[in-house]
């Protein structure tokens, strides 16, 4: 086997970014949702690392970028959590179909 | 083949087994659980890649807040240990094609590209530079981006304190209208 570089990196986060979609496209639950898009983020996180390592390992924005990725991701899962769980005080279910009065 | 080759393989196979389990199982507990197995992997090709503070702001935040976070949400909405329902074999057939699909155009896409960096001196990634660089207002300084995000942290806090108040008892009713009435003054 090669010694890990770049491409190995870009390999592992396209595969987890792929895993996420999968997950986004078969869950049901609000929760497992969620789950998805933080393994869809941390792909990208680890895309930004590897860039700022192999390419441009002068500069550190790969670095930062992924700082306030982190931070948003952190606010992004908060709200979402609140209004999952208003959502459940509502129609004491959290699966996709059971909040459809925007549907149509 | 090195230690280093052999812990990179370790890392990337704990991330992705963890990561397939945690869209594929049914039990939605075992699902955070194995979120959190992903995320620590994740971490972990971070020390790898010598980014030592990175891995620890995703342990710190992703570890120890978001998952945590996640767990309690189950408890508070979820009867535990209750198997979710099974989905239809031809949706799940679907989004399997659709998701190899998309991952097969990314990756000869990737390997058809060959990337060029810089032969410049690499930079030391330790905490007093970051912080040196983050908080500086000079040309690359990242105080701007810093401030806005303190104030979307701010205003999520704000946002989910409302959204999870219950608006059907007058007490509660009552302290949302005081809180925006403070917003706006």
């Amino acid at each position: 086997m090669m010694q890990p570089g770049l491409y190995h990196i870009l390999f592992i986060s396209a595969l987890l970014f792929f895993i996420g979609v999968y997950g986004f496209f078969t869950r049901r639950n609000l929760i497992t949702i969620l789950m998805s898009v933080e393994l869809i983020l941390n792909s990208v996180n680890l895309n930004f690392i590897a860039f700022n390592k192999y390419l441009w390992a002068d500069k550190s924005d790969g670095l930062f970028f992924t700082i306030f990725i982190i931070a948003i991701a952190a606010a992004e899962a908060a709200v979402a959590i609140a209004i999952i769980i208003n959502l459940y005080r509502s129609h004491h279910s959290i699966e996709v179909e059971s909040a459809e009065e925007m549907k149509y | 083949m090195s230690g280093s080759t052999i812990i990179f393989y370790m890392l990337a196979a704990l991330t992705l087994v963890s990561g397939v389990l945690a869209v594929s199982t049914r039990q939605i507990f075992r699902a955070a659980i194995f979120l959190l197995f992903s995320l620590i992997g994740v971490a972990g090709l971070y020390f790898w890649m010598q980014y030592e503070f990175i891995a620890a702001v995703q342990i710190v935040v992703y570890v120890g807040g978001i998952t945590v976070l996640i767990i309690f949400s189950i408890f508070l909405t979820q009867q535990a240990g209750e198997k979710m329902p099974k989905q239809k074999m031809g949706r799940q057939m679907f989004s399997a094609l659709a998701a190899f699909c998309g991952f097969a155009l990314v990756m000869t896409q990737v390997f058809q590209h060959t990337f060029t960096g810089t032969d410049r001196q690499p930079l030391e990634q330790d905490v007093a530079n970051i912080g040196t660089q983050m908080l500086s207002v000079n040309g690359g300084g990242y105080a701007l981006p810093f401030e806005v995000v303190s104030m979307l942290l701010l205003a999520a806090l704000v946002g989910c304190i409302v959204i999870a108040i219950p608006s059907n008892s007058p007490k509660a009713g009552e302290l949302k209208s005081t809180k925006l009435k403070n917003e706006s003054v």
